[in-house]
Parts: structure tokens; sequence; C-alpha cells
């Protein structure tokens, strides 16, 4: 299997500014009923997404239910996005919900990496910049889209202003490949391969 | 394993020569990729890296290399099938057979003679070797430590990644040795030995190593009790720990289903007789005990760090204050005053097992204690051989007679009782002493009272009804072969 490559993405945003999302708001334990990587996008911010904890019954107030929000792509976070629990559950639902890249000031530092292992690129861009983002989106956001490329390490505004951000050379390369850990790893299967059959020769006894 | 370790030391530790060895990749100056020689699944664990691994189109690399067993759900009882008591259990065995065909993997299924525990059935059938890297996502897999293999338990993703890449990262840990010098008294084993190291140096003592076990003690251990002592170096939180293969373990390997012959036994032979730290290799951490200081011991609380050796009394709480709770909390649990002494300490339950102490030769020790006893009333025991093989040789040999004569059940083989998910269990407030290898809260069972020991000690304490020193028994001499 290959992730969903990340290369340009441009997209609906939504804005979740508050610090300390933590990846029990993004997924509530009771959401995870499976031992399973799927099925997780229903239970999604649950406790703010519906009426009452447990129900489907859409609670109107929240962002990702209104109209202007729908085919939401993209987030603009608060500080320390993603903090809490290890759980790679948050990243599946989000994920599966459709979202491929979190802009925020800072994420949780086991969230960051569930991102990247799963295909969802986050992006670290100050304060100051993604109130700009936000403000640029507000008032009609199903037309007024972001756009961020991964290539060229940039985040374009609505409004044309442009934000550059970086990322870690190896977590972009898997990224821009659609690799999960073991893709990353199969970059290498020819030397693997070239490993295996000079190992073969040398010690034969080991092999079955 | 430093990097840098070929400038500054001369020789090399075993740890190094295995996995310079195995590097099939150098990712960066910190980071390699490491050949894995054989994989081992359970139907615990591999099930769900199996179906995650065809899920995601991707394959087994090596079919041949890779095995899988039913030990952990898999009901013990006489005449089982594929029911079993833990719930949703028998959905766990079917669709591990069902990704074990599908994969084209050794499955050794629940009416297998092969079937076992997979630790026990790794060793029996030749399947790990010395110098081998070996993974199971199993966190007992540093058993086979004990063959010289390296071997170490990993995750479900990790057991997917070497399933489909054949290798596995492998982040640079640090070395240490473990010195055993000197002579074991009698009615002292292998399981006293890493009883002693782990209650002496702490839970997390070796907490970022891999471990040596080195030493005259060591070289005089059966290889069976190496696997013994390898089993818990989990419990000492090391990576994993391993003994060099030497004559004792090459005599052992040969002629296993799966080891070598012919000339390739010749090669790996020599390759093997390499396979020892040499001389002037330096470790990040050693460690030296002396062996004639061992007594048998016995856990007293809720980690195998809290035991005593059976001569001593229950430590007074001690410490800095969350140490000292955590003393006072384990203390409740097992309902047991400080000063107090554990030998004389009733017990309701005995079991002997687990991928710790249910190989051949413990189930010989524990026949030569029990011959022409019997458990004492009240005490229920229990008997779970490590492999249908291991039940097999002991029933040719009489020991299952000896061992229901003397008011044991006698078991088919796999986990059973070591842990609890929901099946069987001695049930709550019940005291029982257990060869196997966690004695944590409710690990067999809520509310379940665990100490750990050895076979000996288990076997003596079945007879007397109470907690017992092994060396106070006429029985002694003649399990000698046990240990030397
Ligand atoms: S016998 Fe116990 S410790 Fe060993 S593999 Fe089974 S459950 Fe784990």
């Amino acid at each position: 299997m290959s992730l969903q490559p990340f290369t340009v993405h441009t997209g609906v945003a939504a804005p979740f500014l508050q610090a300390n999302i933590d990846t029990d708001a993004i997924i509530p334990s009771r959401e995870m009923k499976l031992v399973s990587k799927q099925g997780l996008g229903e239970g999604l911010f649950a406790a703010w997404r519906y009426k009452l904890p447990g129900s489907r019954e859409p609670n109107p107030d929240f962002i990702l239910n209104q109209d202007a929000y729908r085919n939401t792509s993209i987030l603009l976070g608060g500080s320390n996005f993603g903090c809490g629990s290890s759980r790679e559950h948050a990243v599946w639902a989000l994920s599966e919900y459709g979202i491929r890249a979190i802009i925020a000031p800072g994420f949780g530092s086991i969230f960051y990496n569930n991102c990247i292992g799963n295909g969802v690129l986050p992006v670290v861009l100050p304060e100051a910049a993604i109130q700009a983002l936000a403000s640029a989106c507000e008032t009609d956001p199903q037309y007024q889209q972001i756009t961020v490329d991964l290539e060229n390490l940039c985040v374009t505004s609505p409004d044309g202003t442009q934000f550059a951000f970086q990322v870690e050379a190896n977590a972009r390369k898997m990224l821009l490949n659609g690799l999960d850990t073991i893709g990353a790893t199969e970059l290498h299967a020819a030397k693997i391969d070239a490993f295996e059959s000079a190992d073969q020769k040398q010690r034969s006894w080991a092999y079955l | 394993m430093q990097d840098d370790c070929e400038d500054k030391r001369m020789g090399k530790t075993l740890i190094e020569k295995i996995l310079s060895g195995h590097t099939a990749v150098e990712l960066d100056a910190r980071r390699r990729l490491i050949y894995i020689d054989r994989i081992f699944l359970h139907e615990r664990t591999g099930s769900i890296a199996l179906k995650s691994l065809h899920e995601s189109g991707r394959t087994v690399a090596r079919p041949t290399q890779v095995f899988c067993t039913m030990d952990h759900i898999v009901d013990t009882f006489p005449g089982r099938g594929d029911e079993t008591l833990m719930p949703s259990g028998t959905q766990f065995i079917r669709a591990t057979r069902e990704a074990a065909r599908e994969a084209g993997i050794t499955l050794f299924d629940v009416r297998d003679q092969n079937q076992g525990i997979a630790h026990v059935v790794a060793a029996e059938q030749g399947i790990a070797l010395p110098g081998l890297t070996m993974v199971c996502p199993d966190s007992h897999t540093c058993t086979l430590g004990g063959l010289g293999a390296l071997a170490w338990g990993i995750g479900s993703t990790e057991a997917e990644h070497a399933l489909a890449t054949r290798t596995l990262e492998l982040r640079i840990a640090k070395t240490m040795r473990v010195t055993f010098d000197g002579g074991l008294g009698p009615g002292v084993t292998a399981k006293d030995m890493i009883l002693h190291l782990i209650s002496r140096y702490g839970a997390n003592g070796g907490a970022g190593y891999v471990v040596e076990f080195a030493g005259s003690a060591i070289r005089a251990l059966p290889v069976e009790q190496r696997m013994t002592l390898c089993n818990m170096a989990v419990e000492f939180s090391a990576v994993t720990g391993l003994v060099a293969p030497d004559d004792k373990t090459i005599d052992y390997v040969r002629g296993r289903p799966y080891a070598p012959s012919g000339e390739k036994w010749q090669q790996a032979v020599s390759h093997w007789q390499t396979l020892h730290s040499d001389p002037d290799a330096e470790f990040d951490r050693e460690l030296h005990i002396n062996a004639a200081d061992i007594a048998p011991s016995v856990s007293w609380g809720i980690n195998p760090e809290q035991t005593i050796g059976i001569d001593d009394v229950i430590p007074e709480p001690a410490g800095d204050a969350e140490q000292k709770n955590y003393m006072r909390k384990a203390l409740a649990y097992m309902k047991l005053t400080p000063g107090q002494a554990l030998a004389g300490t009733p017990i309701d339950a005995v079991f002997i097992g687990s991928c710790t102490n249910s190989r051949l030769s413990d189930l010989r020790a524990v026949a030569e204690f029990l011959k022409d006893k019997r458990v004492a009333p009240g005490v229920a025991a229990v008997c779970v051989p490590g492999s249908t093989q291991v039940k097999k040789a002991a029933e040719a040999e009489g020991i299952h007679l000896i061992l229901q004569t003397a008011g044991f059940e006698w078991r088919e083989s796999g986990c059973s009782m070591c842990f609890y998910a929901g099946g069987e269990t001695f049930g709550a407030g019940k005291r029982v002493l257990s060869t196997t290898n966690r004695n944590f809260e409710n690990r067999q069972g809520p509310g379940v009272k665990t100490h750990i020991a050895s076979p000996l000690t288990v076997a003596a304490s079945a007879v007397n009804g109470v907690i017992s020193d092994p060396r106070m028994t006429a029985i002694l001499p003649s399990v000698k072969e046990y240990v030397r």
C-alpha cells in the first residue's frame, strides 16, 4: 500500500484556533470501537460535532457542520494541536474525514509524527500568519481557499500572501512520495535484495 | 554498538558481531535496517499484523522463514478445539488460521503435533538458532537469547514492517554485560538468578540495554536454563538478553527439524564458534554477581523486582515517598506485612507452565520432587507443558502419571493461566505460586495474588501447602542435573 502522496493541495480551511486541542477531543475513546484503522471518520470531534454523547444528531453550531465549511480539507489550529494521548486513531479519523493538512503554531510531538506516517501534512507557522490566513478565508470559505505546497514549502492565502514553512527532509520525502514507514523502507528494496543474496551465499545455513 | 567502536575499541561484543553481520542498509550514522532471519507470530497479535498487511496490499516477503502458533487464546483443557473460554477467542483462532494460509507461512495449529508456546516451539523446532536475528510480536521473544540468538519483542506495526521488508530498524541500544561467577548452591536455578538480578538492580535496571549474560555460572547452566534466564530480560526492561553459544548450545540445536544439516551444519558450527565477545570488548555497563550469594527466590509484591530470598523477610517500605507508596500498594494487594517471612505462607494454588519454565527439563525436575508425594489438601495444582512435543516426551517418561497421582491437572500445551484475558483463572483473592514471569496485579485473573518462583520451589510448596524452601527436602540431590 501507499498513502496518497502530498505535493500541492488547495482546499477549504476551517479555523480551530483554540490552544491545546488534544487527541481525545479529536477522537473520544468511546469512538474507538474496532481493532481497525478504519471507520473512525464518523467519530471525529464527536463531542463537539453531535448534540449528545454517542448520538449522531449534528450540532448546528459546530463549524464542520456548517454549509460554508463543507468539504473542509485543511484545519487552522491553535498551539500544541494534537497533544495528549498517543492514539494514532486521531490521525486516522482526520484522514478518513478528508483532512489533508493542518496548519498550527505547534503540535503534540507524537501526533506530529503520526501525521507524517499517515500522509497528513502538519505545517508549523507563526500564530500571526495563521490569524491572517483565517481572516482571509472567513467571508466565503468555499471560494477563499488555501493552497499548501509541499514541493516549494509554502502556504498561499486566498489574498495571495505567501508563507514559507519547514519540514524535516526525511518526512518531506515520505509525504511527497506517499510513503508510510514500510513504504520508506521499500525504497531500499534493491539494497535489501543485494544484502540478502550476498548473505545467502555466506550464511546459507541460516536460510529456509 | 556505538558506530565509532571500531576506532576506539579493538574487540567486538557478541551483540556487535551479530548486528554488523545483519546490517542490510545503513540509513545514516545512527540508523540501520537489520536483516531479520526469522519471524514468529501467534494468534493474539500476529493475526492483526497479517490482516493489516493483507489490507495494505502487501505480502510476506519470505514466507519460508515465518512461523505462527496458537498459544495465547487456545484452551488447554484435554480434547480442546477452536472453542475457547476467552471472549471472542474463537474468531482470533479462525482469523489466524485463514491469514496464515493466505500468507503461505507455516502454522502450528491447535491440533498440530508441534503446537505450543511460540518461544518454546521456536527453540524446540530449531527455528531459532545461535547468531540469528528473530522477532515476534510478543515481549518474551528474548527467551531465545538463551541459544545465542538476537531475538526481541516488537509491536504489530513493526511486525508488519518485518514481514513485508525482511528488515527492522533497531535504534542504537547500549550494551551491558552481567557476569555471574561462582557456583550456584543446591536447589538454586536460573529462575532464581534472574529474580535475584532484577530485585537487586530494579525492574528498570536494564532499560536501554541489550544484555549479555556471561561468567562461569552461566557457562555451567544447561541451555534450557539459559532460556529461562533470558526469558525475563524484558522484566529487567532490557531490549533483550543473550548468552554466547558454546558446545552445549551446539549439542542442543543439532538434529532439530529446522536446524541446518550436512555441509550447512558444518558452516553453521564454524560461524557459531566465532560468536562470543572478544576478550578486550567493552560494554557500556558491567554488573557482577556472585552466584553463591543467590538463594531460592520468591516474589512478594506486584513486580518481579519485589522479590526476596526464601530465607529473608518482606522489607519495610523504603526509599522516596513514591517508592514507599508503591511498596504499600503491593503489600495491600498481596495482603502481606513487612517483617513477615514468605516461607510458611499458605497458598491456594500452584501453576507450572509458561515460556519461562515449561520445558522438558523443568517438568523432569518437578516430577523428581513429586514422586510418591501428594499435593497438600485444598491446593489446586495445574501443569501446562510448553509445547505438544514437551507433553509427548514427558508422557513417554511417565511424568504425567507422577504429576496426576500427586494431584496435578495435566493439560494440553499453551500459555493458559500465565495471563488472564477473560478466560480461565484460579479466582479472586487466591494466592498462587507460579513458575511464570509476571506477578503484576490481576495478571492471572482479577484479584489473584501471584508469587513467582522456580519450578523446584513451586513443587516443594505444592506438597507442603505453604511457600517452602526446596533445599529443605531430601529429594534435592537427584535433581542436580537440572541446573548443571
Ligand atoms: S506463556 Fe505467558 S509470558 Fe509466555 S508468551 Fe505466553 S502469555 Fe506470554
